[in-house]
């Protein structure tokens, strides 16, 4: 396949996926992989699995950190940048569209009772995503995360403290959590 | 302005870590509380219309935050302003990945991160529960004239989630359809 075959192939692909993915970043990742992995076999299946956790746990929208990766893999840095924009388009001029309407929009008053009824939905759908993550946490079995849970919670919705300091102090938390266990197994040994 | 709409969703987009919903609390931090961009009210509408068309929540509202204060020019600055550090960290690691695949630390920096964000999300979340209920951001001293129709359509709305993993999108359709059923019947 040519090189600008291979270009378009990347931009057009990720346009549509991109185009059809409501509802956040998790869903994205299956479409990408049925798309590079099954279809195209650019990327191997492990290795899919691996950019997934990347892209979830660097800063970021996980689709546009997704596509960055499989652009990169599949065509370094000129193909991330394909990738990039065939992402971002889609959502861009959707709402630039409802954005020039929002004000008619927002005023008409089936609208307003509907917006108001999808707040509720969107709320139920936060819950949801906040009892399912916030299980897994649980599931652990471990005294720390649960602790930092709490007390990030606290800090935030409580003490309003910004959360960049909250990411930072965790971080560092983890960092240091890791390093001790790793020395506590050496030393078993 | 611009320079300040760069600045904010550069900062969203560094700072978010784990997919649209962690973004949310940092868009709220941003855009409502510290440069006063937005009321709740348009910020909740966001949320709104970010959930219901395609592509990532970050993306969405950096978009519309732009075009509602600067126009155009705006929205390109704030999603050119909110993708950079994914590029730029997403590159990082890719090229990392590659050298040296799988690092400790790395993988202990991120276990640290997971209850922050999850803590993170429900904070935010709560305070569109009392949106929900109160039609403002904390609750009220006195906890009674709470909107009974959009209490029953969260509660149905979770319900459903839990029990058939519907799809976000679908609840969303639904709750808006009961929200207006609802409102014209009682």
């Amino acid at each position: 396949m040519g090189k600008t075959e291979k270009f378009k192939k990347l931009f057009f692909s990720t346009f549509q996926i991109s185009a059809c993915t409501f509802g956040g970043g998790f869903v994205i990742i299956p479409l990408l992989r049925k798309k590079f992995v099954e279809e195209l076999g650019w990327i191997e299946e492990q290795e899919m699995l691996d950019l997934t956790a990347i892209a979830q746990s660097s800063p970021g929208a996980i689709a546009v950190n997704a596509s960055i990766l499989v652009g990169y893999r599949v065509a370094g840095f000129p193909g991330a940048l394909v990738t990039i924009f065939g992402t971002i388009l889609p959502p861009f001029l959707i709402i630039s569209i409802i954005s020039l309407f929002y004000k008619a929009f927002r005023d008409n008053v089936y609208v307003s009772m509907a917006m108001t009824g999808m707040l509720a939905g969107v709320t139920a759908v936060i819950f949801d995503v906040v009892y399912t993550m916030g299980k897994n946490i649980f599931k652990q079995k471990r005294v720390l995360p649960v602790l930092v849970l709490a007390g990030s919670f606290i800090a935030t919705y409580f003490f309003k403290v910004n959360i960049v300091w909250i990411i930072l102090v965790c971080a560092i938390v983890g960092m240091a959590d890791t390093l001790y266990t790793e020395k506590k197994k050496k030393e078993a040994k | 302005m611009l320079l300040q709409l760069f600045f904010s969703f550069f900062q969203i987009g560094l700072f978010s870590i784990g997919g649209g919903y962690a973004a949310m609390p940092l868009i709220q931090e941003q855009v409502v509380d510290l440069h006063n961009w937005l009321t709740m009210t348009q910020f909740a509408d966001i949320m709104t219309i970010a959930e219901m068309t395609p592509g990532p929540i970050a993306i969405n509202s950096a978009t519309f935050v732009g075009i509602q204060i600067a126009g155009i020019p705006g929205a390109l600055v704030a999603t050119f302003g909110c993708i950079l550090p994914s590029c730029v960290i997403v590159l990082t690691l890719a090229y990392v990945y590659y050298r040296f695949r799988g690092l400790n630390v790395v993988q202990g920096v991120l276990a640290g991160l997971r209850p922050a964000v999850v803590a993170m999300i429900a904070s935010a979340g709560i305070s569109l529960f009392s949106m929900t209920l109160y039609g403002q951001r904390s609750f009220p001293a006195d906890l009674t004239g709470l909107n009974v129709i959009s209490l029953l359509i969260f509660a149905v709305g979770f319900f459903i989630l839990r029990k058939w993993k519907v799809s976000p999108i679908a609840v969303m359709m639904g709750s808006g359809a009961a929200g207006i059923i609802l409102s014209l019947l009682f």
